[in-house]
């Protein structure tokens, strides 16, 4: 969730009233924004700095990045103010600014939308917030800059009609923001590089053949999309009328962040909340258009559905009323069962009737809907079959002495393979593309480096001790449409002065005793019967130490597999998990019992 | 057998004599040589048979310094520089002095005292000679007396010593000791447990048994024990058993994107789903199409896929949806799941293709807590790995009030009350509902859980009617289990490093009690 910081006390003014700070985190609570931290009486905070809220906002609403957008939507939620009527400015054809795109831009970075705040006041306050809104969209909505991204001019100083285009880097010149140097396409890329904020967005259009640019008439450069602006149009506290172009790789967004910064700053127009438009001509793929939108989307919601989700039974008109509170102009239908919902174009949000079912209980209050019985139907209650075996064998090994343990599923591809003499032939290991550490690296195909692990880590603990644990693993599995399958495991290590081999074998006959699973020998083992039963026989695998191991078998239904293994783990496994004492270990996939 | 330590050897005997003779006696008077912890083991041995009692006296002793034990042995250094003097007829210069004495510290020392007390003088040669004929060595009398008697009769000497470094104080403890009720000069023999020979001789009835020390803790019983999150797991499962919840099958850690995410409507450029934030599977490559998954699954798995692609490209089911190319390249990338609600959504799907006695989808209650993943980076309450608790609820008829309700009935079940609700956000739920309840311990309300009713364009894309609401929630499992045991750190409750010990001695989980 993006965290606003406001200035306390502006804000207050706005909202007319000095609030208690237990009745602004109820008013954020009620409204569903939250109150992350007041630094008033933070010692950290410079004398000379106003004391902030900061003010985490749903990750949705784009509309409240802003110290303008907390301030109205609170003020509306509070009856203070109706919800601002966002207006186009008519303009005459030929006083219309335009931007003229080219085919080339479809290489690189294929949308634009334009707009222009006339008469404009900055107070520092305000030209700061100006700033921190473009900021907080393009790391938000824009996904730092890769779908949207803002450049923003003083209009006094360049002059239409504008174009955009996209030209190889060499082809394009000028003097980046605040820099004295004019550079090329090229030069650029080098002289940002190692630019801590701009260099991360270099990447976006550092290897495309073009690069987007925005030219004025006189092919002043006004700005290289997403990565800078010109020096020549920087808008400054003076600045009276803004050109804002916004350049875009997702045509929805690109409306959604143009729609936003000319709501949420036309309020400082000489004339309230009134927008110029400019024409985007796009002939080369027929788009032309004139942006800002401002368009308002309008849904006929069913005022049935609204009470039913909300166990209200509220009239049209007070669900209208409720509206009006989260922003949006309602009126009922002329039957009384629909509310037509016309939604500002600020609130990108909302999708669907549900969005505005949401607003209604919000601007109700949650706390104050009434509460229904949620058991319409009987159902019935029932465990996993999987699960009830795991706990089974989990209950077993804890009454037979045993500590239950959880290790991560994760692991190194060393400690699942290497450290335990196993080869790793491509055919189990799920492997991870973005690990942060090297602890991450597969998903385990056994318990073993997890009970290993938890050893090492309790060394100090009185011997011996004795660990196990009920689990999944993941192996691949092409035929699945997952490519993967988890399989439930039992694992058990014994650490001591002695091997434990016999305890750990001791172990497997007692669980294998409550599955009601009968041991016997590989000869009657293998033989067609009713009885289930397990049997083993020595093997010599690397993990093991030579003549202590052996493999496990169950006939199960007369089908005879090999279900696991158990044995004195190879002194060379132990110095790798650095482990002082032998350690016996037993391993068995739990499926074939269900 | 936890008993009262037994010092061997005959102090305890020698005890028992001395106060057949003597009743009191003083320890240090009778028993000067015996160590304090000889003397103590003793007369506890005695006393635990009640054959003696004793008193405990602290007193403070004066103990020679090094230098004061010199004294004591070989006179102050003011006589000894005088008796070197009255020896030398002719008197000595400082290095003959010195020299004499052999220790030139006590020649300095001892010149300079002996000057005050008048015993020396000096010649016009600048040698040194007695100035009488005799002296007295009060100090070294005042030590002597201390050395036999560890203490002086004049408060004064005591302090005036202490001040010139040749004694310090040491406490001393010593014992008053009376005879006790079972006083006797033997001591019978203990046994320290009945035994089954003592049984079979009849000798338990003549025995003398060892009184058992009531102080100490039993033997240690080496118990198995559970892991304390899955004794909350077990406590939250009885839980939605107790409410007529299904278990469903999570037991699948590899999922696509479009069950992870694109299913549940979120958006392909949502930053839930960034490298940052989601672990994308390099090996296996990429995710099949949707499919049954056996082959009793008549679903229809294509009408789904374009569901979901036409949700969020073109809006559908009443929503203008995000309105973006919908990429299925993107969709078919395999991940680590991120949340179970991967499994509710498949579930949800299965649901949608069964039918109740009316013809109707049917009312169904699932849950499940396993492992998800998430690629942070790890700190004390973040881990690679944690539990989510998922519960889903679907039927006719649902409200938000019901939502509430039933939060009260699952989270009162663990003794959590008195909840609010905030409005949040989630891409697949809405309305949103993050829950808080009042901590008691911690004194403020804390986040206990998200939920809500999930988006009519995730479940009209499985195929749901849309008169069927779902609620949905979770939360993680080691949240509420570290807010129980006060743990800080989440690695101390998951992972390799957990300490055995805190395991096996964790207390049985009883979340409506405490």
């Amino acid at each position: 969730m993006p965290t606003i910081n406001v200035d306390k006390y502006a804000l207050f003014e706005e909202l007319g009233e000095q609030f208690t700070p237990d009745e602004f985190q109820n008013l954020c609570f009620d409204f569903g924004i939250e109150l992350d931290k007041d630094t008033e009486d933070d010692p950290a905070r410079p004398k000379d700095e106003a004391p902030e809220l900061h003010i985490e906002i749903p990750a949705n609403r784009y509309d409240m990045l802003c110290f303008e957008g907390i301030a109205l939507h609170l003020r509306i939620f509070r009856d203070q103010q109706a919800t601002p009527n966002y207006k186009l400015l008519e303009m005459p054809e030929d006083k219309l600014q335009t931007i003229t795109v080219t085919k080339a831009t479809e290489e690189v970075r294929p949308y634009v939308a334009g707009a222009i705040l006339r008469n404009l006041k900055f107070t520092e306050a305000t030209y700061q917030s100006f700033i921190s809104l473009q900021d907080k969209l393009h790391q938000n909505l824009a996904r730092q800059r890769t779908l949207v991204s803002i450049g923003t001019h003083d209009l006094d100083t360049i002059q239409g009609p504008f174009t955009y285009d996209a030209l190889p880097p060499k082809d394009i010149s000028f003097i980046p923001l605040n820099q004295t140097q004019k550079m090329n396409g090229e030069e650029l890329m080098t002289f940002y590089d190692s630019d801590k904020h701009l260099g991360r967005f270099l990447h976006i259009i550092r290897d495309k053949p073009v690069y987007p640019v925005i030219f004025d008439a006189n092919k002043v450069v006004c700005s290289l999309p997403p990565i800078i602006n010109g020096d020549h149009s920087k808008i400054t506290l003076n600045t009276k009328n803004v050109f804002i172009e916004i350049t875009a790789t997702d045509q929805t967004k690109l409306d959604v962040v143009c729609n936003i910064m000319v709501a949420m700053f036309s309020k400082y127009c000489e004339e309230e909340f009134t927008i110029e438009p400019v024409k985007i001509i796009s002939e080369h793929n027929g788009t032309t258009r004139i942006t800002p939108s401002l368009a308002i989307k309008v849904l006929d919601v069913s005022v049935d559905y609204i009470n039913q989700c909300c166990g209200l039974e509220e009239s049209p008109e007070a669900i209208c009323k409720l509206l009006s509170k989260m922003a949006f102009r309602a009126e009922p239908s002329e039957d009384g069962k629909f509310i037509k919902t016309y939604v500002p174009p600020t609130r990108a949000d909302v999708l669907h009737a549900c969005d505005v079912m949401e607003d209604v209980a919000i601007g109700y209050g949650f706390n104050k809907l009434p509460r229904s019985s949620p058991n319409k139907a009987a159902t019935i209650g029932k465990p996993l079959a999987i699960n009830k075996l795991g706990d089974i064998v989990r209950n077993e090994c804890a009454m037979a002495g045993w500590v239950e343990v959880m290790p991560l599923i994760l692991c190194s591809h060393e400690e699942n393979f290497e450290w335990l003499n196993r080869v790793d032939d491509g055919t189990t290991a799920i492997k991870l593309a973005n690990p942060k550490t090297i602890e991450y690296q597969v998903v385990r195909t056994s318990l073993l480096p997890g009970l290993l692990k938890t050893l090492r880590e309790n060394k100090s603990v009185r011997l011996p001790l004795q660990i196990s644990e009920v689990s999944d693993i993941a192996v691949k599995d092409e035929s699945l449409e997952r490519r993967a399958r988890n399989e439930r495991r039992w694992a058990a290590a014994f650490y001591g002065k002695t091997s434990g081999f016999e305890v750990v074998h001791g172990l497997l006959d007692r669980v294998m005793l409550m599955l009601r699973i009968s041991f016997t020998t590989p000869e009657e083992g293998r033989k067609e019967d009713k009885v289930e039963k397990y049997f083993i026989e020595p093997i010599d695998e690397p993990t093991f130490f030579g003549g202590r191991a052996a493999a496990i078998f169950a006939n199960i239904g007369g089908k005879v597999q090999r279900i696991g293994e158990f044995g004195v783990l190879h002194p060379t496994v132990l110095e790798k998990f650095e482990l002082r004492y032998p350690v016996s270990t037993l391993e068995i996939n739990l499926e074939v019992f269900l | 057998m936890a008993t009262a330590d037994a010092t061997p050897g005959d102090l305890t005997l020698q005890i028992l004599h001395a106060l057949d003779k003597e009743d009191p006696i003083l320890s240090a008077q009778a028993f000067p040589a015996a160590t304090f912890t000889d003397v103590k083991a003793a007369l506890d041995r005695l006393a635990s048979r009640e054959m003696i009692k004793y008193d405990t006296l602290d007193r403070e002793e004066a103990i020679l310094e090094p230098e004061g034990e010199q004294i004591a042995a070989n006179g102050s250094h003011e006589a000894r520089v005088f008796e070197a003097l009255r020896q030398a007829v002719e008197g000595l210069s400082v290095q003959e002095l010195e020299k004499t004495i052999g220790d030139k510290n006590v020649a300095k020392l001892g010149q300079s005292k002996a000057f005050k007390e008048k015993w020396i003088s000096r010649t016009k040669e600048g040698k040194f000679k007695t100035a009488t004929d005799s002296i007295k060595d009060v100090t070294q009398e005042q030590v002597q007396t201390i050395k036999t008697t560890r203490t002086h009769p004049d408060p004064k000497v005591i302090t005036e010593l202490k001040k010139r470094k040749l004694i310090k104080m040491q406490k001393v403890i010593s014992f008053k000791i009376h005879k006790g009720p079972k006083f006797a000069l033997e001591i019978a023999k203990e046994e320290t447990d009945l035994t089954a020979d003592m049984i079979a001789s009849g000798a338990w009835k003549t025995a003398t048994f060892k009184p058992y020390n009531f102080n100490a803790l039993g033997a240690d019983q080496n118990a198995g024990a559970l892991h304390p999150l899955n004794k909350v797991r077990h406590e939250f499962r009885q839980i939605f058993f107790e409410m007529g919840f299904e278990e469903m099958p999570t037991s699948q850690y590899v999922e696509s994107g479009f069950w992870n995410f694109d299913t549940l409507f979120v958006p392909q450029q949502h930053p839930a789903r960034d490298l940052q934030d989601t672990f994308y599977i390099s090996d296996p490559k990429v995710a099949g199409k949707p499919g049954p998954t056996s082959p009793d699954d008549t679903r229809d798995y294509n009408e789904v896929w374009e569901n979901v692609r036409q949700v969020h490209e073109n809006g559908k089911f009443g929503s203008v949806g995000y309105r973006y190319p919908w990429s299925a390249e993107e969709s078919l990338r395999l991940v680590l799941r991120t949340h179970t609600t991967s499994v509710s959504a498949a579930m949800l799907h299965k649901l949608a293709g069964l039918r109740d006695r009316d013809g109707r989808v049917p009312s169904a209650r699932y849950f499940s807590i396993d492992r998800v993943f998430r690629n942070e980076t790890v700190d004390a309450t973040h881990l690679a790995e944690f539990h989510q608790v998922e519960g889903v609820i679907a039927d006719y008829g649902l409200t938000l009030g019901g939502l509430m309700e039933f939060m009260e009935i699952f989270f009162g079940k663990m003794g959590l009350t008195d909840l609010s609700f905030k409005p949040a956000y989630n891409p697949y739920t809405e309305p949103s509902m993050e829950i808080f309840a009042f901590h008691k311990g911690l004194n403020k309300l804390v986040e206990i859980g998200n939920s809500g009713m999930f988006r009519p364009e995730f479940l009209e894309s499985v195929g749901l009617p849309s008169d069927l609401r779902v609620y949905g929630w979770g939360l993680s499992l080691e949240r509420p289990t570290m807010i129980k045991y006060a743990i800080s750190n989440i690695r101390e409750l998951l992972g390799h490093k957990v300490d055995l010990n805190f395991i096996e001695k964790n207390p049985a989980v009883r979340l409506d009690k405490d």
